[in-house]
């Protein structure tokens, strides 16, 4: 082709609408209308819903009434026992960050705006149903109860760590509540849940997984392979993509094209993809019910996009203005999750500007008095678990390499070398 | 420990032993572990239907139905992480990597999540998966059908490493392997699938029925050849050489070659490892041989040869020697040069004797 008048390639590299030095552009989010999309039966074939990924599921309109097919129908203690889980992992997460900051702890990474997810799917699922989260999923927790004062002591790494001080702050583990064991690496874990729900069905009982990933993360292999094999096993799983739109800096479409739903990758593995609003507590409950309700019937796995925004910092090491306008969190269309449902509960009479105040200095109250309880026990370097938990669990029992390097510890601490 | 009890498959059965290949020795302990235990299951690519490219599975599936054992898709990491989920569950897993070769993509799933996940959740969650792999060389495999990887995982705190090199062990630890609450990487040395190999490929070969040895003889039921216990194969007083999986076979050749007396020890498990039999051995003879077939630069032979240094320092005689494959992609045409047969075994057990 030498000497031909071809054009000359260009690599294309994908750039986010905004910057910190332009205006807010989300004009690319077509949010449909609230109650639009229909909600197929359970049991519909694949193939009449390839439509799906490409609507947003929502209930919550503007005026904040509940509408459409995927309406839950929740009553309103269910609803304030929602809004509570949100507004206990704001909190939460608000007061941690600034034990952060106080050098309290190493780490920390809020979900702020994210805890609808988290918190609806905690409530709509099954005791004994596995969820394997990320580490923005702590409203899980804090939707069945969690004690706080344990949760502060493994972010402290203190004498009463539940993980003995194994493992970084909020990679947490705490199977009695159906929360797998997280880890830093991310993906991974996306496979396990399929795994999990294979088991489940081979022996026949009666429960199911749900798992995330964030955006970024579906570019990792182990997103191919855990789509992959749920597909072929049919596993009773709920995948979901919790579409925050930055992976730290880099925005959605470094990890799908430019404007294709992370829901429309289903369809290439033959399962059902959903869009949803993951800043509408109703839309997030109605969809997981849709979702569990398929798995529970052995009409296999379905992913769900949960689009929303990730209106804070990465983590505690992160500051989001360097990458991204200042205020673009305020802009984002689908608005606040607490916001909104608190507006519902509000306009269906079943709540108050002043239960939501006092509903929040209780909270606020109650995360102070669980943190000043673990800061008795002690903070990250004042106070630590018993040094022998370094040596157990790296396997069942005790090999001989651990027993020497445990003498050898001793030894030395008690100062005979 | 062979438990002598009639086979807990067949209990009509007659005999209490047979002989066994290799990889009727595998079928056979997997055959008992469907037997024994509902939580036990196969999967793997074309284990299935097919019986693996091996025949390590063949008939299972049969036996036992689809579910029992079946066919994968091809992704090591789906393979090893949907494991690792169905131990977290409370199965025990035994999934099939075709080559030790080819698992690599799921090093991951094995390193971060496998072997970790016990003591990052301080006990809360483990997976007790066994992960079957044939390795090794001397097949004319070429670069992707003959590594030795042993060492990237002997490096993983949290994983036990396995290796048989006989039908008797193979079915014995692969039994130890699969009841250990632990996650296992199981290397099936494949040079040794139908018979003893030992590094003259110009020798005629064996099947392990006609080899006249005794580990082909192996019990129809359940019994455990217990993960961190070496086997001394040959006594002697000069020197101890080290090995394990195929090598075993070469070191008996250049033990013979050599004329040296020297006791030959097959590791069997590399992690848990018994030192105590190592420096027992090492501190009679003062001195030590490590064969190993993977390359020699950060290979296991150089951990064994810091611990023997380090505890049996006043017991040598002769500096700790290392025969294994040269620092290099596994070579097809080479593969007679690359691997350490006996005559390189034969001149460091020699040059360690006459030292000094
Ligand atoms: C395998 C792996 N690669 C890179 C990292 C570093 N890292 C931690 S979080 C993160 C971004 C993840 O983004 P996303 O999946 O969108 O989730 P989000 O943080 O937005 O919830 C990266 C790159 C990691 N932890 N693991």
């Amino acid at each position: 082709m030498k000497g031909s008048n071809l054009p000359r390639l260009e690599l294309h590299i994908p750039e986010p609408p905004s910057r910190p030095d332009t205006e807010v552009d989300f004009s690319h989010v077509n949010r449909g209308k609230a109650g639009a999309v229909r909600r197929p039966d359970i049991a519909a074939p694949e193939a009449e819903m390839r439509d799906l990924p490409y609507e947003l599921i929502r209930v919550l309109d503007d005026e904040n009434a509940a509408v459409g097919p995927w309406d839950p129908k929740l009553s309103a203690d269910t609803l304030i026992k929602g809004l509570r889980a949100m507004m206990l992992t704001r909190a939460f997460d608000d007061r941690l960050f600034r034990a952060h900051r106080q050098g309290k702890t190493s780490f920390y990474m809020k979900s702020t705006g994210e805890e609808a997810i988290a918190a609806a799917q905690s409530m709509a699922l099954d005791k004994g149903d596995m969820f394997f989260p990320t580490y923005r999923a702590l409203a899980w927790l804090h939707a069945r109860n969690y004690p706080l004062t344990t949760l502060c002591n493994q972010i402290f790494s203190n004498a009463e760590d539940p993980l003995a001080g194994k493992q970084l702050p909020i990679l947490h583990s705490a199977r009695a509540y159906d929360f797998y064991s997280i880890s830093g690496n991310l993906g991974v874990r996306f496979v396990h849940a399929v795994g999990w729900a294979m088991a489940s069905a081979y022996k026949n009982d009666t429960k199911i997984s749900l798992a995330y990933v964030g955006d970024g993360t579906t570019a990792e292999g182990d997103f191919h392979e855990a789509m992959t094999f749920a597909a072929a096993y049919r596993a009773p799983t709920i995948l979901c993509v919790t579409n925050n739109q930055y992976a730290i800096s880099s925005f959605a479409g470094f990890a799908a094209p430019e404007r294709l739903p992370f829901a429309a990758k289903a369809l290439a593995y033959g399962f059902p993809g959903i869009k949803v609003d993951g800043n509408d507590f109703l839309a997030v409950w109605g969809a997981t019910q849709w979702a569990a309700e398929r798995a529970r019937t052995n009409n296999g796995p379905t992913l769900i996009e949960f689009y929303t925004y990730r209106a804070e910092g990465h983590s505690t090491s992160d500051d989001p203005s360097a990458y991204r306008p200042k205020d673009e969190a305020k802009h984002w269309p689908l608005g606040d999750p607490v916001e909104r449902l608190k507006g519902h509960l509000i306009a269906l009479g079943e709540w108050s500007e002043e239960q939501h105040e006092a509903l929040a200095g209780e909270l606020k109250e109650k995360v102070k008095v669980a943190v000043k309880e673990a800061e008795a026990i002690g903070t990250l370097g004042q106070s630590k678990p018993p040094i022998d938990e370094m040596f157990e669990d790296v396997f069942e029992e005790l090999d001989w390499r651990l027993k020497e390097q445990k003498a050898e510890l001793h030894s030395r601490r008690e100062g005979r070398d | 420990m062979v438990e002598n009890q009639p086979s807990v498959n067949d209990a009509a059965t007659e005999t209490y032993s047979k002989k066994m290949n290799m990889i009727q020795a595998l079928n056979s302990g997997l055959d008992v572990m469907l037997g024994k235990d509902e939580d036990v299951l196969i999967f793997g690519e074309d284990v299935g239907y097919f019986g693996g490219v091996f025949r390590v599975t063949e008939g299972l599936q049969n036996k036992y139905g689809l579910k029992r054992c079946f066919d994968a898709p091809l992704t090591e990491g789906g393979i090893i992480g949907s494991a690792i989920g169905m131990g977290a569950y409370g199965l025990r897993p035994v999934p099939e990597i075709q080559f030790a070769d080819y698992i690599l993509p799921a090093y991951d799933q094995l390193v971060s999540e496998a072997a970790r996940l016990r003591y990052r959740s301080n006990g809360e969650f483990w997976a007790p998966i066994t992960v079957r792999t044939p390795y090794g060389g001397g097949i004319f495999g070429g670069q992707t059908h003959s590594q030795s990887p042993e060492a990237i995982f002997a490096h993983v705190t949290g994983l036990k490493t396995v290796i048989p090199s006989n039908p008797y062990d193979a079915k014995g630890l692969l039994i130890a392997s699969i009841e250990s609450n632990d996650p296992v990487v199981f290397l099936e040395p494949k040079r040794l699938y139908n018979g003893p190999f030992y590094g003259r490929p110009d020798e005629e070969l064996k099947t392990w029925a006609n080899s006249g040895d005794d580990s082909a003889e192996v019990p129809l039921g359940h019994y455990e050849v217990p993960l961190g216990q070496a086997a001394i194969l040959r006594p002697g007083r000069e020197a101890t050489v080290l090995a394990y999986g195929t090598m075993v076979h070469v070191a008996k050749a250049g033990i013979e070659d050599s004329g040296v007396d020297a006791e030959l020890i097959d590791l069997r498990s590399i992690v848990p490892l018994d030192i105590d039999t190592i420096v027992r051995s090492v501190k009679k003879t003062g001195r030590c041989i490590i064969l190993h077939e993977a390359s020699r630069y950060g290979g296991f032979g150089g951990e064994l040869s810091a611990l023997v240094q380090e505890r049996c320092f006043d017991h040598l005689r002769a500096p700790i020697a290392r025969v294994c494959g040269y620092d290099m992609p596994y070579p097809h045409a080479f593969e007679w040069d690359y691997f350490p047969g006996p005559i390189r075994l034969a001149r460091a057990l020699k040059t360690a004797v006459e030292y000094r």
